[in-house]
């Protein structure tokens, strides 16, 4: 229960965040997340890459559906991920989580030396 | 103890954000900041359905104005002033094409290395030194000298920049997203610069002074005149035949020294420019009267060849105040229409191809170049520091000489060979201060056939081929710009610099440019051929591009009651005039008996060609090859003996040159023992081209569009995704349809005057410049197909039509 709160939690917030401050505000909200929202190291990590992931990988496949995939397309060739639309959002979604995911794991060590 | 853990995570999350903010390998674009899907990329793919409506508020503006796009996204403004309409035609150019106008204009202005870096350092210097800069600046102070041109430039700089001012990170071009940079806030100088970058392109690659010059250190005069000549045998000139031309109202005089210091000079130069424009910046254009179309009324076509691009050059618009409506595409990064119609007229241009552009040698009395010696003295030059920005490097100072010339364009600092360092100053028209921008003004105004002229007659470099129709009937065509009086030869070679006697001695008065209005024959046209034939008074070279023009004639003086789809099928035509004779060179002169099968088949294929550059033609591409590769074994000895090579001589003088004289002097393959004759030559070329074809036949690609696959790149080529390869269409440069690998139509458009005006046009691409719009390249399949949109010239009345998709309203606020 506890691990999914904190996946959606992360995720609102670094959406939130996404609104209002620079790429890596997710990174500080995913922290934050995992204070509140205390688990071990290793879960907190994986709620942060998971709700991080699930964010930006959902958007981009949002966004890309409505765009049929005109972009996404073109972006995947220069990237080069061979103009594979799905590579690109899954990606997308891994280099969030990652960030997001180191975050949290800092944020549940944080809580730990506190006590 | 959990800090030790926290710190760790805390610094390789730090890391992350760090390492995903700032370029990772070789492309600019941070990853996280480029994928995040709230700031990066993802916001810039539009979704299909996007609405563009909108009610915006600013403060530039002096009332209201609305902008109706129909569904192709061809915005229709509709002003109460004129300082409202070049407002918003400058959010517009903005709001849909910002990066190209960012892009183009900095590198005109020799700033590329501030995004590309150190490999374009070169580029920059060249742009510098040209003088690109010096002749914004000039032509800046004409545009400050005249209000109302002032107040138009004013008025689209504020638009272009209101829409700057809009953006978030989110809302970023694309590009700017993939190269990590800014846009820069626009100027009246940057729409300057990029009409002098029009003319460079359209004015700075006319002459080949430089490679001339070291030709006629081997050649003799007679050999000269062989290889490049002044009129082609077969020109259908602009001006009629048998135009009377008045006596020249100038008379330029020839040096007294010009044989020992000129003609005679054997020096040669090493320095060649670095981004010379392509030779095929040409265009077709042409008008038939009434008496021709099955209306009554003149329909004119154009259709401007450049490179192709994604986003496009062109951005369609119409801009309409209770003063003034027109139509047609203009150059994001300028206000106005630069060819379209309005009410009562049409207009199209061409390039004049005219050389405009001299070099002079300049004796520097020492490294300082604080001084040059002219008239017997030593004159103090002026010099311009130029601060060249390197991104990644560090910025770098080049001092450039400006002599009684222009700029000392090649010297000790710059020169691309490290021996034989000459100075070489340019005397350039486009220089000199003028204002091409009140043209475009006045022409969009223009109601009949005095305005016209009236509007056209200062504009002055690029030189280009107006032509003209109006609703009254009216058919015109002027060849329009400053061209300076020669004498024989002058400026075909490098002048000597300390003698004043070799300077311009005048201009041609505006009255003499080749012009005709209403000719008997009832059409007129100009594909780039030179304008006039050899009666015409003046020396006026230039790169002119022969063929296109004859096929225009052949077609056009045989057809009559002509409607707008007759004249979509001539834009379109693949008829290969050249190859008419040139085949017949080639099929008279192989010795079949000496080709092995593979051979035979290949000239079969040519045998049995339509003449037609059609996409699947076969014939087109072994017949160009095969010439290629004769014109290769005609001239590549002879050119080799200048050193760095001398410039081939065109395709039509060759086939001119060998009709003529089937056993000129060029043939002999001076390497060999043997006298080789044209049988030999033609003979062995075949057999060298089936080399090669034989390779790309197993490749699949002997259809010519496969052969050349046609390609429209994006601004920046490297960006593969963006671009569109492998396009199914015929043509080449000397082919109505001048579309090369990467080159050619840039705009079709074809406007029948009758009422209402019935307009046809298309280009390829789309009106956004956002490579995730739908927009992007949406008319490229039609382009191809040589399908054309209809122009919906919209009235007042109109307000409320059903061809309206999308409002933007605009008020002051």
């Amino acid at each position: 229960m506890k691990f999914l709160v904190a996946i959606l939690l992360t995720a609102l917030l670094a959406f939130i965040s996404g609104l209002f401050l620079p790429w890596w505000g997710m990174a500080l909200t995913s922290l934050g997340v995992a204070v509140l929202v205390h688990q071990k190291a290793g879960k907190a990590f994986l709620a942060g890459l998971l709700g991080v992931f699930l964010l930006w990988a959902g958007l981009a496949w949002w966004i890309d559906m409505k765009n049929n995939g005109v972009l996404s397309k073109k972006i995947a060739t220069v990237l080069p991920l061979g103009g594979n639309s799905l590579v690109l959002i899954l990606v997308t979604g891994i280099i969030g989580g990652l960030v997001a995911g180191m975050a949290a794991m800092s944020g549940s060590f944080l809580r730990s030396s506190n006590k | 103890m959990r800090i030790i853990p926290f710190a760790i995570s805390t610094i390789v999350t730090a890391g992350l954000v760090f390492a995903f903010n700032r370029p990772l390998g070789p492309l600019p674009m941070p990853a996280g900041k480029f994928l995040s899907p709230q700031h990066g990329f993802w916001q810039n793919a539009e979704p299909s359905n996007a609405s563009f409506d909108a009610d915006l508020n600013f403060p530039g503006l002096k009332g209201k104005a609305e902008v109706y796009f129909d569904e192709r996204l061809v915005p229709h403004v509709f002003a109460e002033n004129d300082d409202d309409l070049y407002f918003l035609q400058g959010y517009l150019h903005a709001k849909f094409r910002l990066f190209q106008m960012d892009l183009q204009t900095k590198a005109a202005a020799g700033r590329a290395s501030e995004i590309a870096g150190k490999k374009a350092i070169n580029y920059d210097k060249e742009q510098r030194r040209l003088g690109m800069v010096y002749a914004a600046e000039n032509a800046m102070k004409e545009v400050d000298k005249d209000p109302a041109t002032k107040a138009m430039f004013d008025a689209y700089t504020s638009g272009v920049n209101a829409y700057i001012s809009t953006l978030k990170e989110s809302t970023l071009p694309v590009e700017y997203k993939l190269l990590n940079c800014k846009p820069e806030k626009w100027t009246n100088f940057r729409s300057a610069i990029l009409l002098k970058m029009m003319a460079k392109m359209l004015s700075s690659g006319t002459e080949n002074d430089l490679t001339n010059t070291n030709a006629k250190s081997v050649f003799i005069p007679d050999e000269l005149k062989m290889m490049y000549p002044q009129v082609p045998d077969s020109l259908a000139p602009i001006v009629p035949k048998g135009t009377v031309f008045e006596k020249p109202g100038i008379v330029p005089v020839q040096p007294a020294s010009a044989d020992s210091l000129y003609f005679d000079n054997k020096g040669t130069i090493t320095a060649r420019e670095i981004s010379k424009p392509d030779i095929n910046n040409g265009s077709n254009n042409w008008v038939v009267a009434g008496t021709k179309t099955q209306s009554g009324s003149p329909i004119l076509c154009n259709d401007p060849h450049l490179e192709l691009s994604l986003p496009s050059i062109w951005y369609e618009m119409q801009l309409q105040t209770p003063g003034s409506n027109s139509y047609g595409v203009s150059l994001p990064g300028s206000p106005y229409i630069i060819i379209g119609f309005n009410d009562s007229i049409a207009w199209g241009v061409t390039n004049a191809q005219r050389d405009v552009k001299d070099y002079y040698e300049i004796k520097f009395k020492d490294k300082t170049k604080k001084e040059y010696w002219f008239r017997g003295n030593w004159e103090p030059t002026t010099q311009r520091i130029e601060e060249i920005k390197v991104k990644g490097g560090q910025t770098i100072f080049d001092t450039v000489a400006y002599t009684i010339y222009g700029p000392v364009m090649f010297d000790e600092s710059f020169s691309n060979e490290s021996s034989n360092k000459r100075n070489l100053a340019v005397r350039w028209v486009a220089h000199d201060p003028s204002n091409e921008a009140v043209t475009f003004y006045k022409l969009n105004r223009a109601r009949n056939y005095d305005e016209y002229e009236a509007a056209i007659k200062t504009f002055e470099c690029p030189g280009q081929n107006f032509v003209f129709a109006s609703k009254a009937g009216d058919i015109a065509i002027w060849q329009q710009g400053k061209f300076p009086a020669r004498w024989d030869r002058q400026g075909l070679y490098v002048m000597p610099g300390e003698d004043s006697s070799y300077m311009w001695q005048g201009f041609i008065p505006q009255t003499e440019n080749p012009h005709s209005k209403n000719p008997e024959r009832g059409f007129l046209e100009s594909a780039n051929q030179r304008p006039a034939d050899s009666t015409y008074p003046y020396f006026i070279p230039g790169s002119y591009i022969t063929p296109r023009g004859i096929t225009i004639e052949k077609y056009l003086s045989v057809m009559t009651g002509i409607v707008p789809a007759d004249m979509m099928k001539l834009q379109n035509n693949y008829f290969n005039s050249l190859a008419e004779d040139a085949r017949t060179i080639l099929l008279q002169y192989v010795r079949e008996n000496d080709l092995n099968a593979a051979e035979k088949k290949y000239l079969d294929l040519v045998k049995n060609w339509d003449l037609m550059a059609s996409p699947d033609s076969k014939g087109q591409t072994v017949y160009q090859c095969w010439w290629d590769s004769l014109m290769v074994g005609i001239w590549e000895d002879d050119l080799s003996r200048v050193n760095p090579m001398a410039k081939y001589p065109e395709e039509q003088t060759t086939m001119e040159l060998l009709k003529k004289d089937s056993v000129c002097k060029f043939i002999d393959d001076i390497n060999t023992k043997q006298t080789e004759t044209l049988f030999d030559v033609v003979t062995a070329s075949l057999k060298k081209a089936s080399v090669d074809l034989a390779k790309n036949e197993a490749d699949g690609k002997l259809t010519w569009a496969k052969f050349k696959n046609p390609t429209v790149y994006h601004l920046i080529k490297d960006l593969k995704g963006f671009s569109r390869p492998g396009l199914n269409i015929g043509g080449n440069g000397n082919i109505l349809n001048a579309v090369t690998h990467s080159h050619g139509p840039s705009w079709r458009m074809i406007i029948q005057l009758t009422t209402p005006t019935e307009a046809y046009g298309v280009y390829p691409g789309g009106q956004s410049g956002n490579p995730g719009s739908k927009y992007y390249d949406d008319y490229l399949d039609n382009w191809v197909a040589g399908k054309y949109n209809k122009l919906w010239f919209m009235r007042e009345g109109d307000r409320t039509d059903k061809n309206i998709k999308w409002v933007m309203k605009f008020s002051k606020g």
